[in-house]
């Protein structure tokens, strides 16, 4: 089937490309970028896209898929169509599954059932077996089934013996280390530690047990020459920490969820469980420092650490309630909205941390736009205002604090794999 | 006159004429408990229940008691296992006691905000009886009516809370109340009980108990809660005698006009000394039969309201 997009506008900083054209799409590959003649429009199916703005396929390298285990709360299939309604054709999912993602099996499980979806689902292996610190997960066996990166997300790797060991060995095959940054000891809160968490009385976590594991997970990178990437960085601390690796030429990499860019701890005044995450909503000077950080590249992903969680879960009394809140369907809305609108980082510089630089730190290629590469492509219209209603969410869970919330940019379409979706459905191309 | 909400769930915000009409009201029904007869109809076909999730017998019992003086039928609920753990939500097992339709809630819980979410999902009065280490509304008014019934006033007195106070539900609910009435609070302890922040809601931190019984009219001491894990913060209770005890010897050198209030259960030998806790500066029984008359105070404002 042929396809084109009429008039949209092409966008990929990596090619230092940028233009307004049509775009000619056969059999999922890109044929005509421009050029195309009549006989072109009358064969095709053409979408009309003049305004929109069409980069390379997001990915969001930081999800919870749930499956295999919690399939109640979400599975490969309804977050990869997750993904696909939040502008997204790759995901890299996060190994706290039930099991946990630590043998060869588990990883050919989730590609098996991601093989026929639009999005790619790259699973992040466990560093360690069971994420119990202790004894390294087949790493090598891990990644040839095609794990991209290792984590034991949830936490962090117990021990700075298991750690070097994870690094040195994960460095064979230039795979980085995923951080969940939180000392365990200091982690025992349901809220970031501040005046808030004094006056709403609930235990707290600082935010030194964030920057306690950053340094230490910095200064192993640089002992072991290995790739450290920090998931979700919320302390102001940490970012800093992170700018000064980065001058001294050690191999860190950060990424932050737009939960941390865009609301504080005040929130949890509500008591609203869906202000309860890990690592907590920080303080608004914690906020700034993500923006600071996002603006001068310290921190180079924006990934939504999309948790999902059953409502019963999720109503429990704020101590008791897991952590976590879907992000797959607002992250693109919300860092257009925070970040391009209000003048903080260009459209090219959110391409960079939604499409470019996850792929750069996973090791992936990044898809091209250009004739004969294969579509691998977002389209989002930036000035598209909307309100996000959790009721629509293709998530099979609703745990999200940005329900009723008004946005301006949303995603119209996203294509790969020789398929599209589109207003709401799927479809081969 | 009435309240200007109909639910107790904590000192914080809660605007200075409420405050003066339940201690008021408390007033009026102290009266009542001095009676042959310590019974009243006020309340009179109205179903109040009990929902501890927290073991907490003294509570429980104040309250009881002063839901059967006021005649109103009590249904307690207690259960020390978290919903997390017993299978039945939080939530199902709220909407199982609204069914049974009850007026009033009175809960006690582990979790900060529970109160709060109690109004969103029942119809009835919610009364915070202690959540989390947030608010102990019914004990801060408890104290403030001690204080005055003694001092004569609030306004101008200096208060210290002394002790755990990062865990402790009960120096929120005093520093909010005792504020909006018009005194000087402070809080004195160890600086690993000072939770962070606590000089942004206006109080003065000291950690010297001497300067604390020299410059105060009034110092609540709270307990030293060993089942929350006060063995890392403080290394001994030997030596946090030694340095924030209250005892007569440091009472008499001090501030012989000190009077000493302490939400039970003592600690003797640890925050205070056995000699203070039964000597003349305390009030500590009579806070327990004030914490009666309150207790009936607030049930009887929000019961009797017109919604
Ligand atoms: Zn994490």
């Amino acid at each position: 089937m042929k396809i084109v997009l009429k008039q949209v506008n092409l966008l990929n900083p990596e090619q230092k490309l940028q233009q307004k054209s049509d775009i000619l799409i056969e059999d999922g590959v890109i044929k005509k970028i421009g050029g195309l003649k009549e006989e072109d429009f009358k064969t095709s199916k053409v979408f009309d896209f003049e305004n929109k703005y069409c980069v390379p396929g997001m990915l969001d390298m930081h999800v919870h898929l749930r499956e295999p285990g919690r399939e109640d709360e979400e599975t490969v299939e309804t977050g990869c169509n997750a993904a696909s309604a939040g502008g997204f054709t790759s995901v890299a999912c996060m190994p706290n599954t039930s099991p946990d993602i630590d043998s060869a099996e588990v990883v050919r499980y989730i590609k098996e059932k991601s093989k026929n979806h639009l999005v790619e689902v790259y699973p992040v292996a466990a560093a360690s077996l069971g994420r119990k610190g202790e004894a390294l997960a087949p790493m090598y066996e891990l990644f040839e089934a095609g794990a991209v990166a290792f984590s034991d997300d949830g936490i962090a790797i117990k021990t700075p013996h298991v750690l070097r060991h994870a690094m040195e060995y994960s460095k064979m095959f230039d795979a980085p280390i995923i951080e969940h940054c939180e000392d365990d000891s200091l982690a025992d809160g349901a809220m970031n530690e501040s005046a808030t968490s004094t006056l709403l009385g609930l235990p707290a976590i600082p935010t030194v047990a964030e920057d306690l594991i950053v340094i230490r997970d910095i200064m192993m990178a640089e002992f072991t020459g290995a790739r450290v990437h920090i998931a979700h960085i919320s302390s102001k601390n940490a970012v800093d920490l992170v700018r000064q690796a980065k001058k001294k030429g050690i191999k860190v990499t950060a990424e932050v969820a737009p939960h941390h860019f865009t609301l504080s701890d005040e929130m949890v005044k509500t008591f609203d469980t869906n202000y309860k995450m890990n690592p907590p909503l920080r303080s608004s000077e914690d906020v700034d420092a993500m923006i600071e950080g996002l603006i001068d590249g310290t921190i180079d992903c924006i990934a939504s650490d999309h948790a999902p969680h059953s409502i019963e879960e999720k109503e429990m009394e704020f101590i008791y309630a897991p952590n976590g809140i879907l992000g797959l369907e607002t992250i693109l809305g919300i860092s257009l909205s925070e970040l391009v609108h209000k003048k903080r980082l260009s459209l090219s510089q959110l391409v960079e941390k939604l499409s470019i630089n996850p792929r750069k730190v996973l090791n992936l290629p990044v898809p091209q736009i250009k004739e004969g590469e294969k579509a691998d492509l977002t389209i989002f219209d930036p000035d598209l205002i909307w309100t996000v209603d959790v009721s629509k969410f293709k998530s099979k869970s609703k745990n999200s604090p940005f329900d009723k919330r008004l946005l301006t940019g949303k995603s119209i379409a996203v294509i790969n794999k020789n398929k599209m979706f589109y207003e709401e459905k799927f479809f081969g191309i | 006159m009435s309240l200007s909400s109909r639910h107790l769930l904590g000192l914080s915000g809660v605007p200075k004429e409420d405050l003066q009409l339940i201690l008021d009201t408390a007033t009026t029904f102290r009266e009542v408990l001095e009676r042959p007869i310590k019974k009243v109809p006020t309340l009179q076909g109205k179903t109040i229940v009990n929902l501890f999730y927290e073991n907490s017998t003294r509570t429980r019992i104040s309250f009881e008691l002063a839901q059967k003086r006021l005649s109103a039928d009590t249904i307690n609920f207690s259960t020390s296992t978290s919903s997390a753990k017993k299978g039945e939500t939080f939530k199902d097992t709220v909407r199982n006691i609204e069914a049974m339709k009850v007026d009033m809630i009175v809960v006690r819980h582990q979790s900060a905000g529970v109160p709060q979410y109690l109004t969103k999902i029942s119809k009835a009065n919610i009364i915070n009886a202690g959540d989390g280490l947030h608010e102990h509304p019914t004990q801060g008014l408890l104290d403030m009516y001690s204080i005055r019934e003694r001092l004569g006033k609030l306004q101008g007195l200096k208060v210290c809370i002394a002790g755990d106070v990062a865990h402790s539900r009960v120096a929120l609910s005093n520093i909010f109340g005792l504020k909006t009435m018009g005194a000087e609070v402070s809080v004195c302890g160890p600086s690993t009980m000072i939770p962070t922040g606590i000089e942004s809601f206006g109080v003065k931190v000291l950690h010297n108990i001497n300067d604390a019984i020299a410059n105060n009219d009034v110092l609540n001491v709270l307990r030293i809660q060993l089942e929350r894990n006060a063995g890392v913060r403080i290394p001994s209770l030997r030596e946090y005698h030694q340095y924030f005890g209250i005892t007569t010897e440091r009472i008499e050198k001090f501030n012989r006009d000190i009077l000493i209030l302490h939400p039970g259960p003592i600690n003797r030998g640890v925050e205070l000394s056995s000699e203070v806790a039964d000597g003349p500066y305390q009030v500590i029984l009579d806070q327990v039969t004030n914490g009666v008359a309150i207790r009936m105070a607030v049930l009887y404002l929000l019961g009797t309201m017109h919604n």
